[in-house]
């Protein structure tokens, strides 16, 4: 994966090093340049030292700030988890119980119109949405900040998780702020994902509901909310969880755009922000990223299975 | 033909798939007919400083933007961009995926493994981010817009094709066809691929929707079409500026976009309940 994109990213036409060294640079100061980044060398030798400080947890200096691209990553990534995770979340406890309600009492005015929302939560384009949110709440109500993480000084602390660092400091104030800058993005950033658990949680319950021991389980007389909310809900999360590995892909694809939209300092901004420069270095650093957490997260989901359906386990 | 017939029969009975497919219908009038459903056909290009934004109602159904531009004719005309985007991504993709699926699932060898391999990785980079990539370094253009989405989308038809063909090679008459002598190109063209045929048609009409949504993702970004073409997402990364108070500026635009992508995403669930029984309209995933 990162050969394939580093070849992509290298054989395209645009030449940073002309980029960084001005308009006025002469041709030797661009060759001197060139080969103090080490551009000079033949290809697979680029691509072999890029490993071979991967390796050692290097991902080179970024050509524009010129700091190391690990320090640029680490400085915006807690921006980033926290943005994706409070996304996730409002996806998951939100989604869950409404594909379960949906599925329980189908094809009822509720069932429906929950699918008008899934539906058009596939259809509408994230950076608009998260626009009209800021028209409505943030400058026709007020009720929200426009854009931005926090007012004033980002709070100490060791996580760089506003929330967290504004909760254990005790200092609701900030913490409050913090959530009211969270809001508008995170609904947006969920909106999607949102639509595809609700569709599959639903899928999911309607395939067990007929199955034969939710039938056992109603003849023997047990109250049907213990039913559906313990029993079918455990064997419906199955496919569900599968999705939420997938859900990812889609989030991290959103923060991309919708950190733009809300000038939000994270990950997906920075790595917006390389692809115009061409920095090589920073988008290469993104899709390490970018696949790290893919696999951390498949590993996640392939835990999660494995609590849910002791059965994986054993086999 | 009778196909065909029988499709849009099936099609009226499902309502959804029906409205579906009646979104599309009128944004391929829209577009065809943008010159004479145009109040104001001349706008795309021409300018009328003294009309700067003014909102919807008397003769601008839409208000205009911050061009003084008739902002219903411009989305109008918006459409037939946004057509010639899907229509050439997909078809592209299509182009490059559908033979690349087929082969990887015929022959099974290190070269199709090898193939494979290289589809895995474009799925597991967001398509976005890979599309901007390509788009920025090819130079902002509607061309290039084309090229990059060309270029990330076909993995997933050769995902698709590539998982129907491993299963049809198992089934008897693929085998029996081997077996009287029919030449791998016999057995791919006349065999396999009117049956995966359906699965391809779905993931068509859903990849339209999705295309048109990313295409409009890299105008809002100014990778796209550059002024003064219509183009939906670039007017509504345009239409920033003036909010709160234009607010139609960025409301038509954006409504247009999601009609349009509901339209596709409907009509192919819909294609996908009549072409494969199977398969129930709620379990379908992503793009």
């Amino acid at each position: 994966m990162i050969a394939v994109v580093f070849v992509i990213s290298h054989i395209i036409p645009a030449d940073p090093v002309a980029l960084v060294a001005g308009e006025t640079a002469t041709q030797e100061q661009i060759e001197a340049l060139r080969a103090k980044l080490g551009f000079d060398k033949p290809l697979h030798v680029q691509l072999f030292n890029y490993y071979a400080n991967l390796l050692r947890g290097d991902l080179g200096v970024s050509l524009y700030t010129a700091r190391p691209i690990t320090q640029d990553l680490a400085t915006r990534l807690p921006a980033t988890i926290e943005l994706t995770l409070a996304a996730m979340l409002l996806s998951i406890v939100v989604g869950i119980p409404l594909g379960v309600l949906s599925a329980v009492h189908r094809n009822s005015v509720f069932d429906h119109s929950l699918r008008i929302v899934t539906v058009s939560g596939l259809a509408i384009a994230s950076f608009w949405l998260g626009i009209m949110l800021q028209l409505l709440f943030s400058m026709k109500l007020g009720w929200t900040p426009l854009n931005g993480r926090i007012d004033g000084f980002p709070p100490r602390g060791g996580t760089g998780l506003f929330l967290v660092d504004t909760l254990v400091a005790g200092n609701f104030k900030g913490f409050w702020n913090a959530l009211e800058h969270l809001a508008l993005p995170t609904i947006t950033l969920a909106f999607p994902a949102l639509a595809t658990v609700v569709r599959f949680t639903r899928a999911g319950v309607l395939d067990v509901i007929q199955s034969a021991f939710v039938q056992y389980e109603r003849a023997m007389g047990l109250p049907s909310g213990v039913i559906v909310w313990k029993y079918i809900l455990r064997n419906a999360l199955i496919s569900t969880v599968t999705q939420i590995g997938l859900l990812f892909g889609i989030l991290l694809a959103g923060t991309v755009v919708i950190e733009t939209v809300f000038d939000w300092p994270g990950i997906g901004n920075y790595a917006f922000g390389s692809i115009l420069q061409s920095d090589y270095n920073a988008i290469m650093g993104f899709t390490v990223w970018a696949g790290v957490m893919f696999i951390l997260v498949n590993l996640l989901v392939d835990i999660l299975h494995s609590l849910i359906d002791p059965r994986e386990t054993r086999s | 033909m009778s196909t065909a017939l029988f499709l849009l029969r099936k099609l009226m009975q499902d309502r959804s798939a029906f409205l579906g497919f009646l979104l599309i219908l009128g944004l391929v009038l829209c577009a065809i007919f943008a010159p004479y459903l145009a109040p104001f056909p001349d706008d795309v290009w021409d300018l009328h400083p003294t009309n700067r934004l003014m909102p919807p109602g008397g003769e601008h159904y839409l208000g205009t933007d911050r061009m003084g531009s008739d902002i219903y004719s411009r989305l109008l005309f918006g459409a037939r961009i946004t057509i010639v985007i899907g229509v050439v991504a997909v078809g592209v993709s299509l182009l490059i995926g559908v033979p690349i699926g087929l082969l990887a699932g015929y022959y099974h060898n290190w070269f199709s493994d090898l193939l494979m391999r290289v589809s895995d990785i474009f799925l597991a980079v967001p398509q976005i981010v890979l599309a901007i990539a390509i788009a920025q370094t090819l130079g902002p253009s509607l061309n290039n817009v084309i090229l990059a989405l060309s270029l990330t989308y076909w993995p997933w038809f050769t995902r698709l094709v590539y998982a129907e063909t491993r299963s049809l090679l198992n089934e008897i008459f693929i085998e029996s066809a081997i077996a009287l002598g029919a030449s791998p190109f016999r057995v791919i063209v006349f065999h396999i691929l009117p049956n995966v045929a359906s699965p391809i048609i779905v993931r068509t009409s859903i990849g339209m929707g999705f295309t048109i949504l990313t295409a409009a993702t890299l105008g809002f970004l100014g990778l796209g079409a550059q002024p003064p073409a219509p183009e939906w997402g670039r007017m509504i990364s345009e239409s920033r500026e003036f909010l709160p108070d234009a607010w139609w500026y960025a409301l038509a635009p954006g409504m247009a976009i999601f009609v349009v992508v509901m339209g596709f995403n409907l009509l192919g669930d819909g294609l996908r309940d009549i072409l494969d029984p199977k398969i129930r309209r709620s379990s379908h995933a992503k793009p």
